[in-house]
C-alpha cells in the first residue's frame, strides 16, 4: 500500500475551513507528548493552556482581560501583513515598524506634556501610523527602485529599530523626573495621552477597537474592492495581474505601507496603554508573532481575528502553565511553533487529496 | 502496398483495451493492429483517449482489461524500460532535455544502457546522418532550435533500434521545411520495417504521411480508414462525430487604419526573451492579420507590447491615430485594444480564481464592473454568465475555478471574454493551442465574426493551417523581426516557410 497525492480540481472549501481546527488538535497531541516527555501531566498542561485562562476561578478574572490586550496588537499587525502576504509581498519586519511607530507616536505625545487636550491622543495615533509607514517605506522603496529583497531589508531594519529604541529610552525620551533610569514618562500619569480601557475590566482599549475596525476594513477591501482584488490576483498569478493592469510597484508601496502603518499604530497603542512607557524592551515580539497569526488565520481577516484570540490564549495559558507546572518557556515557544508547523503541513489537504494506491502488479 | 501488408502478421495487436479513471472511461474496448513498416495515425480530439492508449503501450499505465500481443507473444510492459526492451520507443510532445548538457549527454541520460561517451558520439553521428537528421553530439541543447531538439529525442529513440516508434504531436513546434525533413525520416524508417504510431490532430499531415488511421472518440474506436482516400474535412467529421462547422466569413473591404506600429524595437524583458527588432505594421478595420513563426521568436514580446504589459518607446504604437505606446493595459482597453495571451493558466486567467473573478480580470473597465473602485459582483457574475453562454463553455457555473476547466473550455472563455467586450482591435496569441477541433472551429468563427463586424484582428499562431484558414494577410516573426505582410491568398507553403525562416533578410541583402 502506498499513499499518493492527487491535485484537486478546485481547492476544497471544507478542508480550508477544517485545517486550522485539525492543526490545533494535532498541536495538542504533539505538544501533549512533549509535555509528557518533560515529565508533566499532558492533560493538565493542555487544560491549563486552553481552558484555565478563561474559566479558572482564581486566574480567570486576571487573565480574561489579558486576552484582548494581547490579541489586539496581534490582530492589528497581522491584518496589515496579510494584505502583503496575499499579494506575495513579504514584510517580515513588522516588529521594527511597531517599535518605530511607538517611538514617534509616544515622542509626539511626550512633546506636548503636560498639555491637556482631546486632540493629543488622536494625533499620537496618526504619528504612530506615520512612523510605522515610514519605516516600511525603506524596504518598499529599495525594492521598487533597486529590486532588493524586502524580506531581508525589512528583517534587518528590526535590529536597527531595536538599537534606536535602546538609544531613545536612555537619551532623547528618558523621563526627566526618572532619576536617570532608562525609560520615558509613564503615560498612565498623562491622561490626555493615555490609552486606557474603554470598558473597565475587559482589557478593551483603543487598540483593540482599531483591530476590529481593521478586520472589517480588510474584509471589505478584499471581498468588494478592486484594490483588494488586485492584491489577491497578484499573489495568485503575478503575470495575470500585470495583464489585468496591476502596477507591481504601486502594490508593493501600498502593501508595505499599509502593514507598516498598522504595525506602527499597534506599537503606539501598546506603548501608551498596556506597556505604559517607552523602555528598552517594551516590545514583546508581537511583530513576529503576528506573522504566525496571519498564516494561522489563513490570511483571511475573519480567520485572523480568531487566530489572534487563539494565539493570545496560548500566550497567557503558556505563561500560566510555566508558572503552575514549571514547564520551561522554551517548551511553550516550541508548542506555539508546532501550531504554525501543523497548519502549514495540513494546507496540503486543501489542494490535494490523498489516495491509497495498491502496488501495481507487474 | 498496404494490401500486401494487410496480410502480414501484426507487430502489435491491441484487443479490447479498457482503462477507466474515476468518473471517466479513458479507453473503452479499444482494438486495432499495427503492422511492421506501417505509419499508423491515431486521430482524435483532446480527451478522446489517445494519450491513455499510448501510455498503456509505453508501459506508463496498466490497462484494466484487454490484452496486447507483440509479434505473437503477450505484451504487458510494467514500465517504460520494459516497453523499450521490447522495441517500443516514444517521442513526447514536450521534450525532456537538459538545456545545460550537450546532445550526447542528454541522449545517454535517456538510455537504459548507454555505451561509453566516445562510442555514443560516433553512433549519434552515424544514425543522424543515415536518417537525414544532422546533429552535432557536442552541442549544448540550450543552443538548439525546437526542431533540432526534437531530432535529439528522435535520435535517442533510433539508437535503441525500435520496432515501434510512437510520436506524439511531433510537428507542433516545426516549420514546414522541418516537417518535410521529419516526414522523410519517418518514411525511410517505415521503409526499413519500423512501425510508426503517429498521433496528431493536423489532418493534412496525416493525409500526407499515414496509410492507415484509427479514429478515437470518447475512448472508443469509432472508425478506421485510409486517410489518403479521405478529405481533411471527412477526417475531422469522423473525429468530432458530427458535421463540422467550417468557419466562414463575409468578405468586406478593409476599412481605415485601426492599428499602426512604426519601427518598434524593444529589448527583451528577461534574459531568455527575444528582442523586438524594427517592427512596422499597418492594420485596417475588418482585417485579420495572421502572424506565423516558430515559438520563441518574439510572439510573447509582441503581445506584451500591444497589451501594455511592457511599455514601448513613445510614438511606436498608434491606435486609430492616437499614440498608445506608453499607456497601461487598462487605458488601452478603455480605448478599444484588447488582447488574449497564449498561456491560459497564470497569464490570461488566474487558475485558482473563479470564472466570475476571471471575467473581472480584463472586463472591469469596458463592462463597467466597478463603481468608485467597488466591485459590482452581480454585474460581474452576469458578464461571466454571458461569456459561458455565448461561447458554450462547459462548466457547472461561473463560481468554478478556472483551472477546473479543460483547456478548450478555458480558451473559449478567455477568447469570449475579449470578444464580448466588442474591441476595435483584438490581439490573440495561439488562440486554439491544445484545443479540440470543434472548440477551435468555434473560436476561429468568433474571430472572423468580430472582423466581419469591423474590428481588426491580429492572430499570432504557430498553426499554419489555422492562419491559412482565417487570415487576410500573412506575416511571420523570426528572431524578433516581422516579415513584410503579404496577402494570404496565393501564398505558397514554400513562401510561408521562407518568411518563417527569416528569409526576408536575405532579400534585403541580396
Amino acid at each position: 500500500m502506498m499513499f499518493r497525492l492527487e491535485k484537486r480540481p478546485s481547492p476544497s472549501r471544507l478542508w480550508a475551513a477544517a485545517t486550522p481546527v485539525l492543526a490545533v488538535v494535532a498541536t495538542m497531541i504533539a505538544g501533549g507528548v512533549m509535555f509528557w516527555l518533560l515529565g508533566k501531566d499532558p492533560f493538565e498542561a493542555i487544560r491549563i493552556i486552553f481552558w484555565d485562562p478563561l474559566f479558572h476561578e482564581t486566574f480567570g478574572p486576571y487573565s480574561r482581560p489579558q486576552l484582548l490586550v494581547k490579541a489586539g496588537p496581534l490582530i492589528l499587525i497581522a491584518i496589515g501583513l496579510s494584505l502583503g502576504f496575499r499579494a506575495g509581498i513579504w514584510n517580515i519586519g513588522a516588529e521594527g515598524q511597531y517599535i518605530m511607530g511607538a517611538i514617534i507616536g509616544a515622542g509626539l505625545g511626550l512633546a506636548f506634556y503636560p498639555t491637556e487636550s482631546r486632540l493629543i491622543f488622536p494625533l499620537m495615533v496618526l504619528a504612530g501610523a506615520f512612523g510605522g509607514w515610514l519605516w516600511a517605506m525603506i524596504p518598499a522603496l529599495l525594492r521598487v527602485r533597486f529590486g532588493t529583497n524586502e524580506i531581508l531589508v525589512s528583517l534587518m531594519l528590526v535590529y536597527v529599530a531595536e538599537a534606536f529604541l535602546a538609544s531613545v529610552s536612555q537619551g532623547l525620551l528618558r523621563n526627566p523626573d526618572g532619576m536617570g533610569f532608562p525609560g520615558s514618562r509613564n503615560f498612565k500619569d498623562y491622561p490626555a495621552a493615555h490609552n486606557g480601557e474603554i470598558l473597565a475590566g475587559t482589557g478593551m482599549h483603543w487598540g483593540v477597537a482599531a483591530a476590529l475596525v481593521a478586520v472589517i476594513f480588510a474584509h471589505v477591501l478584499l471581498s468588494r474592492h478592486m484594490l483588494g482584488f488586485q492584491v489577491r490576483l497578484s499573489g495568485e498569478a503575478p503575470r495575470a495581474a500585470r495583464f489585468a493592469g496591476v502596477r507591481p510597484a504601486r502594490l508593493v508601496l501600498f502593501c508595505l505601507g499599509m502593514s507598516g502603518a498598522l504595525a506602527g499604530m499597534a506599537g503606539l497603542f501598546e506603548v501608551s496603554g498596556p506597556a505604559g512607557q517607552i523602555s528598552i524592551d517594551f516590545n514583546s515580539g508581537y511583530g513576529f508573532t503576528a506573522i504566525i497569526v496571519a498564516f494561522l488565520g489563513r490570511l483571511n481577516p475573519l480567520g485572523i481575528l480568531l487566530a489572534g484570540l487563539l494565539m493570545a490564549l496560548t500566550y497567557i495559558g503558556g505563561e500560566l502553565a510555566s508558572l503552575m507546572l514549571g514547564i520551561p518557556a522554551a517548551a511553550i515557544q516550541l508548542f506555539q511553533g508546532m501550531l504554525l508547523f501543523f497548519l502549514l503541513a495540513m494546507d496540503i489537504f486543501t489542494n490535494f487529496r490523498i489516495r491509497l494506491k495498491k502496488p501495481e502488479a507487474a | 502496398m498496404s494490401e500486401t501488408r494487410a496480410t502480414e502478421p501484426a507487430l502489435l495487436d491491441l484487443e479490447g483495451l479498457t482503462k477507466a479513471y474515476p468518473g471517466v472511461v479513458a479507453n473503452d474496448d479499444v482494438s486495432f493492429a499495427i503492422r511492421p513498416g506501417e505509419i499508423h495515425a491515431l486521430l482524435g480530439e483532446n480527451g478522446a483517449g489517445k494519450s491513455t492508449l499510448v501510455k498503456m503501450i509505453y508501459g506508463l499505465v496498466k490497462p484494466d482489461r484487454g490484452r496486447m500481443t507483440m509479434r505473437g507473444a503477450p505484451f504487458a510492459p510494467a514500465s517504460p524500460a520494459a516497453a523499450r526492451a521490447e522495441g517500443v520507443a516514444m517521442v513526447f510532445q514536450h521534450f525532456s532535455l537538459f538545456e545545460a548538457l550537450n546532445v550526447a549527454e542528454n541522449i545517454a541520460l535517456g538510455m537504459d544502457h548507454p555505451p561509453p561517451p566516445r562510442e555514443l558520439a560516433g553512433r549519434i553521428r552515424e544514425v543522424s546522418a543515415a536518417y537525414g537528421l544532422p546533429l552535432d553530439p557536442a552541442r549544448r541543447v540550450g543552443d538548439l532550435s525546437a526542431g533540432e531538439r526534437q531530432r535529439v529525442e528522435i535520435v535517442r529513440c533510433l539508437l535503441q533500434d525500435p520496432k515501434l516508434l510512437i510520436m506524439d504531436e511531433p510537428t507542433s513546434v516545426l516549420t514546414p521545411q522541418e516537417v518535410e525533413i521529419l516526414f522523410r525520416t519517418l518514411r525511410k524508417l517505415a521503409g526499413e520495417g519500423t512501425a510508426i504510431l503517429y498521433i496528431s490532430h493536423k489532418l493534412e499531415e496525416i493525409r500526407a504521411l499515414c496509410e492507415h488511421a484509427t479514429i478515437l472518440r470518447l475512448g472508443r474506436v469509432v472508425d478506421t480508414c485510409d486517410p489518403r482516400q479521405k478529405s481533411a474535412r471527412e477526417l475531422a467529421e469522423m473525429m468530432v462525430g458530427e458535421e463540422l462547422h467550417v468557419p466562414v466569413r463575409e468578405a468586406g473591404a478593409p476599412g481605415e487604419v485601426a492599428l499602426e506600429i512604426r519601427a518598434l524595437s524593444m529589448p527583451p524583458a528577461s534574459e531568455f526573451g527575444t528582442p523586438l527588432r524594427d517592427i512596422s505594421l499597418t492594420l485596417r478595420k475588418g482585417e485579420v492579420l495572421g502572424i506565423g513563426g516558430v515559438a520563441g521568436n518574439g510572439q510573447d514580446e509582441l503581445l506584451a507590447a500591444l497589451s501594455g504589459e511592457s511599455l514601448a518607446p513613445a510614438g511606436t504604437i498608434r491606435l486609430a491615430g492616437r499614440d498608445i505606446s506608453r499607456l497601461s493595459p487598462n487605458q488601452r482597453r478603455a480605448l478599444g485594444l484588447l488582447a488574449a495571451p497564449e498561456e491560459r493558466l497564470g497569464h490570461a486567467a488566474a487558475p485558482d480564481m473563479s470564472l466570475t473573478e476571471n471575467a473581472l480580470l480584463t472586463g472591469a473597465v469596458r463592462e463597467r464592473l466597478t463603481r468608485r473602485g467597488f466591485i459590482d459582483w452581480a454585474r460581474t457574475r452576469d458578464f461571466a454568465g454571458r461569456i459561458i453562454e455565448a461561447f458554450d463553455v462547459r462548466t457547472p457555473g461561473p463560481e468554478n475555478a478556472a483551472r477546473a476547466l479543460s483547456g478548450g473550455n478555458l480558451q473559449k472563455f478567455v477568447i469570449g471574454r475579449e470578444v464580448l467586450q466588442a474591441p476595435d482591435v483584438l490581439v490573440v496569441n495561439q488562440p486554439t493551442w491544445g484545443v479540440d477541433a470543434s472548440a477551435a472551429a468555434a473560436i476561429r468563427q468568433a474571430l472572423l465574426d468580430l472582423a466581419g463586424e469591423g474590428a481588426a484582428v491580429v492572430v499570432i499562431s504557430q498553426d499554419l493551417d489555422e492562419l491559412m484558414e482565417i487570415s487576410d494577410r500573412f506575416t511571420a516573426l523570426n528572431e524578433g523581426r516581422l516579415a513584410e505582410p503579404r496577402p494570404m491568398r496565393g501564398l505558397s507553403i514554400e513562401e510561408i516557410g521562407l518568411m518563417m525562416g527569416g528569409a526576408h533578410d536575405l532579400e534585403v541583402s541580396a
